[in-house]
C-alpha cells in the first residue's frame, strides 16, 4: 500500500510499488484525466506535479510519490478556472484533446517559475508534449494569455 | 488488431416522421430524403439516403440539439448543431449539445449510404440538406403553433433567435411554446433556402466556442481509454507482426506466472494477456512469447521494393487501373513536341493518433449481444463487425461513441472494437474487458497509408503549352486491405490511393491517372488527407519544374493555369500574404496549389536548409476557400493542424517494414513534430460562395510540394522522395 495525496486528499493504493503512477492514478483512483499516450516518456500526455515538478507519470513509479504530493489536471484549480484552463478556452486550443491536460500540467510548472517567459522559453519548455493534431500555435498563445492575465 | 476484410451493411430502411409534445417539451424526429454527392465515392455509397435529427426544445428554452458526426478535434459536434440552430433560428446562448448515439437509422450520413462514419471530411456536405431541413421544419411547426394560440396567421409570424414573433409586436418564446405545442400529423412542408442564406446567418460564419473545449481543458472529456465499467478486466494485444499470420504456439505458461494474469487468449490474429490490472497484463505481454505462421507479407522489405515499385511506376508489371481522366491524354502525348517525365516515391506513414487503439465490450453471457464503449469513427461498421463476430443482429449490440483521441482514418477501421468484442466472448459470463494497446503494439499493427511510387509524362507543344498529361501511382491498394469487396464493386478504384492526382482546376485539355497495383501484404488504411497527401506532391512539384524550365515565376504560371477566378483569387492571396516577389537571402519560398472534396487551397512555404541537410520551414501562409465559412476560426485551427500534420510527415515520419514486419515502435524512432519545429503559420479564410465545403484535410496535401519547391529554389536540390530527410535532402544537393 503506497500512501501519498492527489489534489490535496490523502489517497492509497495497493498495488507493486514499481507500478506507474499513470495507472495508479487512472485505473486504482479511476481519475482518468490524466492520459496515456506512449508509456515511454516520449509524448507527456501523462504529465502530472509531483511537489510542484512535471514529471512523466509513466515513468514515475508508485512507490517513489510515498508521502508527496500529487497534482493532476482535476486538482490543478478548483473549478477548472486555472488561468491557463481559462486561456485555453479563450484561445480554443484543444482539438482531440487528449494531449492537453498533459500540456496544461507542463505549462503550469513553466508560469511558476517564470511569471512571464519568452516565446522561446514557452517553446523549449513545452517541447516534452506532442500534439498530434498541431496546436502547438495555439498552445503558446495561450501561455502568452495566462501569463498576461494571470 | 484483427482483419477484417468483409462488413456486410444491412439496409436501411427507415421512414419515420413523429413529433411529440408534452410536459418536458418538445422532440423533432424529423425524417427527410438527403442527397449523394459527388464525393458518394469515398464509401462505396449507392445513394439510399435519409436522416432523422433530433431537436429537443425544452420549456426553459434550453434547445437540445444532437451532433451526429464523431468528434475527433475537427470541430464538427460544434458545427453540425449550428446549422440546426441557424435554420431553426434557435438561440445559441441556449443551446446544448448532445453526441450522437450509435443509431444509423437516426444519424447515418446520407453521403455513406446512412450509415454513421465521420471520415473524408464529408460530414457538413452530407448532413447539409437533412440538418438545414430538420432546423426549417421544426422553425415552422413552432411558428404554426403559436400562430394557432394567438389565433393569427402563420404568414403574419416570424421568428428572431429563440422567439417566434408577430407583426404586432408580441412575442414567445420556443420553451414557452413547447409547454403546449402538439404535433402535427404531417412537418410542415418548408425551403430550407427561403428561411435562411447565407447573407442573414446569424450563428453560421460566427466564431462561437466549440462546444468540447471546456471539458478538454479539465479532464472530464471522456474518450475510450477513460472507460470504466464495474467488473472489467484488462487485455494487451499483440497482433501479429506481419499481417494474416497467425499465432501458432504461446507460452502460455510461462505468462501465467505473472502475477495478476488471468488468462492468456489465442486470436485468429493475435494474442491477447488478459489481467486484473493494467500493469499485470503489461507484465505479461512483456513475458509473451508467440510463435507466428507463415504470411504472404513475409518477404516485404520496403526499402528494396520501393526501387521495383520506381521500375513498375516507368514500366508497369500489371494492367493500370484507370482512376480519373479528362479528353484524351494518348492523343495528347501523340501530338506532343516534347515529352518531360518526373519520377516520386513516398514511404509508409503512421497516424500516431495520441490515443493508443482501446476498446471496452461486454458480450452477454448468451453471446448473443453486447455492450461496447469505443471512440469511433465508424460506430456503424463497428457494430455490423461485433454482429458479425457473435453471429448475431446489429440491433443486439449497443454502441457508446466516446470522444476520440485522434483519428485520422485510423478509427474508421472496425477491428479495435472487435478485439475487445472476441476477448470478452471468450472470457464468457458476461464479463467486460477493456482492451488497451501499448504503444509500441500500436505502430507494430499500424494501418498505415501506402508507400508509393510515381511517374508524371507532360507532353509540350512546341510553344511549350502542356497537350497531355498521365500521372501513374504505383503503390498497394488501401481498399484491397480493408475491404476487398468493395474494390472488387468498383473495379479496382482506390481513392484512398488515388485522390488528389485528378487536376480540374488547371486548364490542361487532356490528362488521365492510373494506379498500378502492388501487392505486398502490408496493413493500410485512410490517412489523413488520403491520396492527396502524396499525389498533390507530386502534381506540384511538376508544375514548378514546367514553371522553371519556361523561366517563368511559378505564381504567374499557375494563374495562367487556373481554371476559374476562384483558384486566381486562392493563389492571389497567399501570395500577397507571403509577399511572394520579394526576394529573401537565407530562405526561399515555395507554393503548392490543392483542392479537396470542394474546397481550395494554396499553401506557401518559407524554408531554408543547413550544411547537414535539415530543412527548417519558417513560415506558412495559406489560403482556403471552402465555400461558405460555417465556423471560420476553427477552419483556421483545422488548416494549422493540417499543415502541421503535413509538413511533419513531409520532413520526418516514415515506417519501414523488414520481412514484413514494421520496424518503428514508439516516438523515438517514428518521430513527429513538435513545438519547436512548428513555423509561424497565418492562414486566411475567403468565401467563394456556392456550398460550404470540406475542411478537416484540406490543410495537408499543399505542404509537401511547398517545402520541395522552397528548396529547389533555394539550392537546386530536387526532392522526389519523401520524406525530406537530412540525408535525403544532402543526396538531392550533390545534384
Amino acid at each position: 500500500m503506497v500512501a501519498f495525496t492527489v489534489n490535496g486528499k490523502a489517497q492509497s493504493v495497493g498495488a507493486d510499488g514499481d507500478t506507474p503512477l499513470l495507472w495508479a492514478l487512472r485505473e486504482h483512483l479511476q481519475m482518468t484525466g490524466t492520459k496515456f499516450g506512449c508509456g515511454a516518456g516520449l509524448c507527456g500526455a501523462c504529465t502530472v506535479h509531483v511537489d510542484g515538478e512535471a514529471v512523466f507519470s509513466c515513468q514515475t513509479a508508485l512507490a517513489d510519490v510515498e508521502g508527496k504530493k500529487v497534482t493532476t489536471i482535476e486538482g490543478l484549480a478548483p473549478n477548472g478556472d486555472h488561468p491557463l484552463q481559462k486561456a485555453w478556452t479563450a484561445e480554443q486550443v484543444p482539438q482531440c484533446g487528449y494531449c492537453q491536460s498533459g500540456q496544461i500540467m507542463k505549462a503550469a510548472e513553466l508560469l511558476s517559475e517564470n511569471k512571464n517567459p519568452s516565446r522561446e522559453e514557452i517553446v523549449a519548455h513545452m517541447n516534452s508534449n506532442i500534439c498530434r493534431c498541431g496546436t502547438y500555435p495555439r498552445i503558446v498563445r495561450a501561455v502568452q494569455r495566462a501569463a498576461k492575465e494571470g | 488488431m484483427n482483419e477484417i476484410s468483409k462488413i456486410d451493411m444491412p439496409e436501411m430502411t427507415v421512414s419515420r416522421r413523429s413529433f411529440m409534445g408534452g410536459a418536458a417539451g418538445l422532440t423533432f424526429a424529423v425524417t427527410v430524403v438527403g442527397v449523394a454527392g459527388d464525393a458518394a465515392e469515398a464509401l462505396g455509397a449507392t445513394g439510399d439516403n435519409r436522416l432523422n435529427a433530433y431537436i429537443t426544445v425544452s420549456p426553459d428554452d434550453t434547445v437540445t440539439i444532437v451532433a451526429p458526426a464523431m468528434e475527433m478535434g475537427q470541430g464538427i459536434m460544434t458545427c453540425l448543431p449550428m446549422i440546426v440552430a441557424e435554420y431553426m433560428d434557435a438561440d445559441w446562448d441556449k443551446a446544448k449539445v448532445e453526441l450522437a448515439p450509435s443509431n444509423p437509422k437516426l444519424y447515418g450520413n446520407p453521403i455513406f449510404r446512412g450509415i454513421q462514419h465521420t471520415v473524408a471530411s464529408l460530414s457538413v456536405m452530407g448532413y447539409w440538406k437533412p440538418l438545414t431541413m430538420a432546423g426549417a421544419q421544426a422553425r415552422q411547426v413552432l411558428i404554426d403553433a403559436c400562430a394557432a394560440k394567438w389565433g393569427v396567421s402563420a404568414a403574419e409570424c416570424s421568428t428572431q433567435p429563440g422567439k417566434v414573433v408577430h407583426g404586432s409586436g408580441k412575442s414567445m418564446t420556443y420553451g414557452e411554446i413547447a409547454k403546449f405545442a402538439k404535433a402535427p400529423s404531417e412537418m410542415p412542408k418548408v425551403d430550407p433556402d427561403k428561411v435562411k442564406t447565407p447573407a442573414n446567418y446569424s450563428i453560421l460564419g460566427k466564431d462561437v466556442g466549440r462546444v468540447d473545449v471546456p471539458s478538454k481543458t479539465n479532464g472530464t472529456a471522456q474518450y475510450g481509454m477513460d472507460v470504466q465499467v464495474p467488473g472489467m478486466l484488462y487485455a494487451s494485444i499483440q497482433s501479429s507482426p506481419v499481417s494474416k499470420a497467425k499465432p501458432m504456439s504461446v507460452n502460455d505458461a510461462d505468462v501465467m506466472k505473472v502475477e495478476g494474469v488471468k488468462r492468456v487468449v489465442k486470436l485468429p490474429y493475435g494474442v491477447a494477456v488478459v489481467g486484473e490490472t493494467v500493469e499485470a497484463t503489461k507484465a505479461g505481454r512483456e513475458a509473451l512469447d508467440v510463435k507466428w505462421s507463415e504470411a504472404p507479407g513475409d518477404a516485404f522489405d520496403s526499402a528494396k521494393a520501393i526501387d521495383e515499385y520506381r521500375a513498375h511506376a516507368r514500366k508497369p508489371h500489371v494492367a493500370p487501373i484507370e482512376w480519373k481522366k479528362k479528353g484524351d491524354a494518348d492523343a495528347g502525348m501523340k501530338a506532343a513536341a516534347e515529352i518531360k517525365s518526373f519520377e516520386f516515391s513516398t514511404e509508409h506513414t503512421y497516424h500516431a493518433q495520441m490515443e493508443p487503439m482501446n476498446a471496452t465490450a461486454k458480450v452477454s453471457a448468451d453471446s448473443k449481444s453486447a455492450e461496447i464503449w469505443a471512440s469511433t469513427q465508424g460506430p456503424s461498421i463497428a457494430t455490423f463487425a461485433a454482429a458479425k463476430v457473435l453471429k448475431t443482429k446489429p440491433q443486439n449490440i449497443t454502441l457508446h461513441p466516446q470522444m476520440i483521441g485522434g483519428g485520422f482514418g485510423r478509427r474508421a477501421q472496425p477491428d479495435f472494437v472487435v478485439d475487445a468484442v472476441l476477448v470478452s466472448k471468450i472470457l464468457g459470463g458476461g464479463t467486460p474487458v477493456k482492451v488497451i494497446y501499448s504503444r509500441e503494439d500500436d505502430v507494430a499493427a499500424g494501418r498505415m497509408r501506402p508507400m508509393t511510387a510515381h511517374k508524371i509524362d507532360v507532353g509540350l507543344d512546341k510553344d511549350g503549352n502542356i497537350v497531355g498529361w498521365k500521372h501513374r501511382v504505383v503503390g498497394e491498394s488501401a481498399i484491397g486491405y480493408t475491404n476487398p469487396d468493395r474494390l472488387k464493386k468498383s473495379k479496382g478504384k482506390d481513392i484512398l490511393v488515388m485522390k488528389g492526382s485528378e487536376i480540374p482546376f488547371y486548364k490542361i485539355a487532356n490528362w488521365k491517372t492510373e494506379h498500378v497495383r502492388e501487392k505486398r501484404g502490408a496493413r493500410l488504411s485512410a490517412w489523413r488527407g488520403i491520396g492527396a497527401g502524396y499525389t498533390k506532391f507530386a502534381v506540384e512539384v511538376t508544375i514548378d519544374e514546367l514553371a522553371r524550365d519556361q523561366g517563368v515565376d511559378p505564381l504567374e504560371y499557375r494563374l495562367k493555369l487556373a481554371a476559374n477566378p476562384r483558384v486566381e483569387k486562392v493563389l492571389q492571396t497567399v501570395a500577397d500574404m507571403s509577399d511572394w516577389k520579394r526576394k529573401r537571402t537565407e530562405t526561399e519560398l515555395g507554393m503548392a496549389f490543392a483542392e479537396y472534396n470542394g474546397t481550395l487551397s494554396c499553401g506557401v512555404a518559407e524554408c531554408s536548409v543547413d550544411a547537414d541537410g535539415k530543412i527548417k520551414v519558417h513560415n506558412f501562409w495559406m489560403s482556403v476557400d471552402p465555400g461558405i465559412p460555417l465556423h471560420p476560426d476553427n477552419i483556421v485551427a483545422q488548416m494549422e493542424s493540417g499543415i502541421i500534420y503535413g509538413l511533419s510527415h513531409s520532413l520526418k515520419e516514415q515506417v519501414t517494414l523488414e520481412g514484413g514486419m514494421v520496424q518503428q515502435s514508439n516516438f523515438h524512432d517514428y518521430e513527429v513534430f513538435r513545438q519547436s519545429d512548428v513555423p509561424n503559420i497565418e492562414v486566411k479564410v475567403l468565401a467563394g460562395g456556392g456550398k460550404a465545403t470540406a475542411v478537416g484535410e484540406l490543410g495537408l496535401p499543399s505542404t509537401p510540394g511547398a517545402v520541395a519547391n522552397a528548396i529547389r529554389a533555394l539550392n537546386g536540390a530536387k526532392l522526389r522522395h519523401m520524406p525530406f530527410t537530412p540525408e535525403r535532402v544532402k543526396e538531392a544537393m550533390k545534384g
